[in-house]
């Protein structure tokens, strides 16, 4: 995955000012700021609130809303994993418990040592080649333990 | 001339290397000193059989799939180029059974063509929908659309003439038209495809109902699991723009109509009308009490037409061959083509469009082949989530509103999910709950609230304590939640759930496991 950039204040408010007149621009400045920084930092709330002429609490209570807009910076690989039926009519819970026991890694946690993060997603839209996941954007399908393992230890690779 | 050799470049197909073979059969190409031009389409849908590389040739397109890296120089070897015979060769795409069943209507092109050349796209018989509805005028349009018969095909099967009537009969400034393409329902995967395989189509029909409705912009919400969805669809509107397609004088008429594309960010419950509207305007995607309904007060408190990608899509082909032609296909109410998705543990999964009246034991096994782990089918959930799961006893249940409504189901956005005998409905019943219970927006109570306890009460009942206690709070609380929900999240999660009890009762039976209450 690209280096991020490291939170700037100034970077942030160009990103926001290049948005802020579009119509419900919330979202679109929020995605630009994790495109920027790989997550929304607390400076950039109260940026984007001043911006959008909202309250602090508003634009809070928007990015805590969403389940893509992470609050803590991850400077690494995102695996998302598909926990949702049809994925799971296909094992993925048992994938899950391999993740675990075979890797340490559970999902939904940062694991700041490997440089990955395992998150659950309900549908990735390739049911019928369930199951499956996004490693760092890149659609994986018919996921199983041989493709944990390597995209495990490709991770690792990369961080090192 | 070049020989053209066409590989999707869908998403799905990527999951299974099809980039990989795209540019291993390129450089094959150059090392052999050939001419080969490699376009990248969308994907027919038969998913078992990606990636499926396909040849033009005077006998129509010859398929071989599914293609490995390594099938790349024995292919051509054998001569695929012009048909060759091969291990991997599949004949005449057109002659595959499961695509020579089915009835494409609005997945006609994809897989076929370049999602992003418009030439391809009118070759293909593209844009005649959008020019017969110039020449029809707004008014004869909407009947048109009126007259077909056509549903919402996003799950709540609402007459889309009628939502378009009344947005066009509503007087205001600005309307707007907005495309609900945020697909969460596991099992789901057409809007997908199409925005992947065929995005002009769903530019095509937004356009066809903003000229009709009298709208100027519109909006797409994308969800951000879909980032190769949401880059072809934005592409796919830039070059729509520079063709004049969109833009101040659709196809060089008086009505000026314009897109843009915008990513959801992972909520599931964006998929609801409202809190979709409400997230496009940039806030919290809180379900909306109605009324107003969005065709009188939608986006930015204007007349809105929301629908769904198929909703769209299924447009263009009834203003190109009328809306009679249209309701030949189907059953009762439930009138043309409906795409199903076929998915979960099943031999064949893909996308399968079909008029209206088909089984579900057609689509799961005519279609599906079956479980994929070869083990018998004891569970299909139709229509997402918050879809019931139908035993074997019911599998003869047809494919449409009706029908699905006096099962006590629903078809939804024709999402098809198998499972085999291993799976456990206890499990999968709580984790309806679980889901509703993360999904929610917490607007309403029934549902905020009613989705934990819900989960905690089935608990209890695979725990084995107060069992039948258990199951009578459990069926009083989803009659609540069903009665009580402001929106579908928690009005119809108990439609699984009840499922799952009535069908499979004796999974709630079973002798509590060590693994007990979560």
């Amino acid at each position: 995955m690209a280096a991020r950039a490291a939170f700037d204040a100034e970077l942030a408010r160009a990103v926001i000012d290049s948005r802020r007149s579009a119509p419900g621009a919330a979202l679109p400045i929020l995605h630009d700021l994790l495109h920027q920084f790989g997550y929304i930092d607390d400076a950039a709330i109260a940026l984007m609130a001043e911006a959008l002429n909202i309250s602090k609490a508003d634009a809070l209570g928007v990015v805590s809303f969403y389940h893509d807009f992470r609050r803590a910076s991850i400077d690494g690989h995102v695996l998302k994993l598909c926990r949702a039926e049809s994925c799971q009519a296909m094992g993925c819970e048992d994938l899950v418990e391999h993740l675990e026991a075979r890797h340490g890694l559970a999902p939904d946690a940062w694991d700041a040592g490997r440089g990955l993060q395992v998150e659950t997603v309900y549908c990735l839209g390739n049911c019928a080649l369930s199951p499956a996941a996004l490693f760092d954007g890149a659609p994986i399908g018919r996921l199983d333990r041989g493709k944990i393992d390597a995209i495990v230890a490709d991770a690792e690779g990369k961080a090192s | 001339m070049s020989a053209q050799v066409f590989v999707p470049g869908d998403s799905s197909a990527l999951s299974v290397g099809a980039d990989g073979v795209a540019a291993v059969l390129s450089r094959e190409a150059r090392s052999r000193g050939l001419d080969v031009t490699i376009v990248r389409t969308g994907s027919r849908g038969l998913f078992w059989l990606e990636p499926l590389v396909e040849i033009e040739t005077p006998a129509g397109r010859m398929g071989y799939g599914p293609v490995a890296d390594e099938d790349a120089g024995s292919l051509f070897e054998c001569g695929f180029l012009a048909g060759g015979a091969h291990p991997k060769a599949l004949g005449r795409v057109d002659d595959i059974s499961y695509l020579k069943r089915q009835r494409r209507l609005v997945f006609a092109r994809c897989g076929l063509t370049d999602p992003l050349s418009l030439d391809d796209y009118r070759r293909h018989g593209g844009l005649k929908g959008v020019e017969a509805a110039l020449r029809l005028g707004p008014k004869a349009t909407v009947d048109e659309v009126l007259a077909s018969g056509l549903r919402g095909r996003g799950g709540a099967g609402f007459p889309t003439g009628i939502k378009w009537r009344t947005a066009a009969a509503a007087a205001a400034d600005r309307k707007y038209v907005v495309c609900n393409a945020d697909e969460g329902d596991s099992g789901t995967f057409a809007d997908r495809m199409l925005m992947e395989g065929d995005p002009f189509l769903l530019i095509e029909g937004m356009a066809i109902a903003g000229v009709s409705i009298g709208a100027t912009m519109g909006y797409i919400y994308i969800r951000s699991e879909y980032p190769h969805a949401f880059a072809t669809f934005s592409r796919a509107i830039e070059r729509a723009r520079s063709a004049g397609v969109l833009g101040e004088r659709v196809l060089g008429s008086a009505h000026a109509f314009d897109l843009e594309a915008r990513l959801g960010a992972g909520a599931y419950i964006c998929g609801e009308e409202t809190s979709l509207l409400e997230s496009l305007e940039g806030r919290r995607g809180e379900v909306r009490a109605k009324p107003p309904l969005p065709a009188i007060s939608g986006l930015f408190g204007k007349p809105t037409v929301i629908n769904n990608v198929l909703t769209f899509a299924s447009v263009p082909w009834i203003l190109d061959h009328g809306a009679k032609a249209y309701a030949e296909y189907g059953v009762g109410r439930s009138l043309g083509s409906q795409p199903f998705q076929l998915a979960g543990n099943v031999r064949y999964g893909g996308l399968i469009e079909l008029a209206f009246g088909a089984t579900i034991r057609e689509l799961v096994e005519g279609f599906g082949g079956g479980a994929r782990s070869g083990r018998p089918i004891r569970a299909v959930q139709v229509g997402g989530p918050l879809g019931a799961y139908f035993p074997q006893s019911l599998l003869d249940t047809p494919l449409d509103y009706e029908a699905m409504a006096a099962a006590k189901g629903m078809l939804g956005h024709g999402g098809i999910v198998v499972f085999d005998d291993r799976v456990d409905m206890a499990r999968q019943a709580r984790f309806a709950f679980q889901f509703c219970a993360k999904e929610s927006c917490g607007k309403c109570t029934p549902c905020r609230i009613g989705s934990t306890r819900g989960a905690e009460t089935i608990g209890k009942i695979i725990a084995g304590r107060d069992r039948q206690k258990n199951v009578e709070l459990l069926r009083d609380l989803c009659e609540v939640m069903t009665d009580g929900s402001l929106c579908a999240l928690g009005g119809l999660t108990p439609l699984p759930v009840l499922s799952a009890l009535d069908h499979f009762s004796e999974d709630f039976a079973k002798p509590p496991t060590r693994a007990v209450a979560e």
